[in-house]
């Protein structure tokens, strides 16, 4: 207040500096989407050997003519996987979510033997590579005769220890004691005061685990690649990996492909991009949660 | 500090130690979910991993002879010593950009600024496959702008993914996914400190440098503890990038190039499973104690403060 005029003297100059700064990585991280959105819009032949250049558009605007070659190559196989991502991640988010907001709330909220020690176990367990079970639980679930169904890629997908971990810090300070103590004075039932009272105090992280993972799991590549092998069940992340090593593999004979695989990368990144600048004023605040305690 | 609020939570604990049964009825469907896709799959590999299996031999109990053989094999090791070199490159790296970008983003409010927070981030919202695609993409003399920008100045474009560069390329793309995430959790834990810190700074004369590098910065070290954590725990399962990589890689990325890509390829194209199994088990074992390593120093070295 009493300093008005000598912090804007301060800041003016860095404040250039500062800009140049955020301008280029502006461009550094938008770069490949530039590129991916330019390069969707060429046939074949202008991705190779394009009027513009790689980061400009050829002469030809054949986006629609990709967007149509995509729908009918192998009977629309492209838009199977998208629909199979948007399965696994929806019921694999949402089930991780709902197990960890219930475990949270329970390590949080209730006081009983052995949970002192049962969280220290979950802790090292967000320390467990996931990856590193990957094979093995494909050799667990090839025993039991999973692998190649759509639960392989879902049953896994709702093991989320860390989204335990974040539900048990906010629900340890969004939910107060005497909220559920008055509560359970006037009868309800501890289903209920859960329903009721807890769950809609913990929404902002309840929406930061979800987001959290539903991208996991739309993102994943490895679990997938792992247990599935009948290409109708992949998920949209695998599909492309494959493409991707049947166009290198017949380098010319796969020129089409090429087109395919960038016209595809460009519309399976949308929905995801477009529910985070959708959902932003609940992910910036939450993704910080475990850093703050 | 804890103490009133101890108090106040004495009766519900009492009435909850009643029934116990409760708090872990709530716990069970996670509960049960880890010990059928965590435990129990840790304890398979386990079980697997001290079996061998051969063409003449059948399977035989081998006891630790497959862990011998994994830390001797020459192609485990440089696949373990290749993620811990990319990590000790690539984190500090890594954890440069995001902090700048998080420092300069806090103390500008302008709308350039509130668009290169998005602009940074959306590649976390971006499946790893389909960035590493699109900078494979960037990186061919015959897709990218690298032969065209070369050309300029009479050079040929370098090779990114020869087995000279590919390091370097790997590492572009890593830092290109996850910086903007990394970015937005110390963002938010900047923005959780209270101002009136940094007006007492300026009236004692620190310029915004000094309030940048000996305030903010000191104040969000548990934040930067846990991405330094996840940064780790991310860089030595390293398996999707180099796997999408490896078939336009010309030979570069081998079968062993990280250890979870030598688990993918025994398991998968060689059908070793008790062999990839102790790799698998033996990589899992290799980060946990990475990582709790770390832990243990860090909050050792903090232990004054908390």
């Amino acid at each position: 207040m009493t300093t008005i005029t000598s912090p804007i003297k301060v800041r003016k100059k860095p404040n250039v500096a500062a800009h140049v700064f955020l301008v280029i990585l502006i461009v550094y991280f938008l770069l490949p989407l530039w590129w991916l959105f330019v390069a969707s819009t060429k046939d074949p032949q202008g991705l190779f050997t394009g009027t513009g250049g790689a980061l400009w558009f050829d002469k030809n605007f054949n986006l629609l003519a990709n967007i149509q070659e995509l729908v009918t190559y192998k009977g629309g196989i492209y838009f199977r996987w998208l629909g199979n991502s948007a399965l696994y991640s929806l019921l694999g988010g949402v089930g991780a979510t709902v197990l960890a907001v219930l475990a949270g709330y329970g390590f949080a909220k209730f006081a009983f033997k052995g949970r002192d020690f049962s969280f220290a176990i979950l802790l090292g367990s967000v320390m467990v590579p996931l990856t590193a079970l990957v094979i093995p639980t494909f050799m667990l679930m090839s025993q039991l005769h999973l692998t190649n169904t759509i639960w392989a890629v879902i049953l896994p997908s709702l093991l989320s220890p860390f989204g335990v971990y974040l539900m048990r810090v906010y629900a340890a300070d969004a939910v107060p004691d005497e909220l559920l103590d008055a509560a359970r004075v006037d009868g309800s039932g501890e289903l209920r005061t859960f329903f009721t009272v807890a769950l809609p105090l913990m929404r902002p992280a309840v929406v930061t685990v979800l987001l959290l993972s539903v991208v996991g799991t739309w993102n994943n590549y490895f679990l997938p690649l792992a247990v599935l092998s009948d290409q109708n069940l992949y998920p949209v992340t695998v599909g492309l990996g494959g493409w991707q090593a049947l166009a290198a593999s017949n380098n010319g004979g796969g020129t089409s492909l090429y087109t395919l695989i960038v016209v595809g990368s460009l519309i399976s990144i949308i929905p995801l991009v477009i529910a985070f600048l959708s959902l932003q004023k609940y992910w910036q605040g939450g993704l910080s949660l475990g850093a703050l305690k | 500090m804890t103490h009133p609020a101890a108090v106040l939570r004495a009766p519900s604990r009492r009435r909850n130690l009643r029934r116990p049964w409760i708090g872990w009825l709530f716990i069970a469907p996670f509960g049960a979910i880890f010990l059928v896709f965590l435990v129990a799959p840790l304890a398979y590999a386990f079980y697997l991993s001290l079996f061998s299996k051969g063409l003449a031999t059948g399977t035989i109990f081998a006891g630790a002879g497959n862990y011998i053989k994994a830390f001797t094999d020459p192609e485990f090791l440089s696949g373990i010593w290749f993620v811990i070199r990319f990590a000790v490159i690539l984190i500090p790296i890594q954890m440069a950009v995001s902090l700048a970008a998080a420092l300069v983003l806090d103390a500008l409010t302008t709308r350039l600024s509130r668009f290169a927070r998005l602009a940074i981030f959306v590649p976390y919202a971006i499946p790893a496959v389909v960035g590493t695609l699109m900078w494979g993409f960037l990186y061919s003399p015959t897709f990218g702008p690298l032969t065209d920008l070369f050309k300029v100045v009479n050079q040929s474009a370098p090779e990114i993914l020869s087995s000279g560069n590919i390091f370097g390329g790997l590492m572009n793309i890593v830092v290109w996914q996850w910086a903007g995430y990394y970015m937005i959790i110390i963002y938010a834990a900047l923005r959780g400190i209270d101002p009136s810190i940094y007006e007492a700074a300026r009236i004692d004369g620190a310029t915004p440098r000094q309030i940048a590098l000996r305030i903010k910065v000191p104040m969000i070290s548990s934040a930067m503890a846990l991405i330094l954590v996840f940064a780790l725990i991310g860089t030595l399962q390293f398996f999707t990038e180099p796997q999408v990589l490896r078939p336009i890689s010309n030979g570069s990325i081998t079968s062993s190039f990280t250890p979870n890509i030598y688990a993918f390829d025994l398991a998968f194209r060689f059908s070793q499973f008790n062999y990839a199994s102790t790799i698998s088990f033996s990589l899992g074992i290799v980060v946990f104690i990475a990582v709790y390593i770390f832990l243990f120093a860090s909050r050792k070295r903090r232990g004054g403060l908390s």
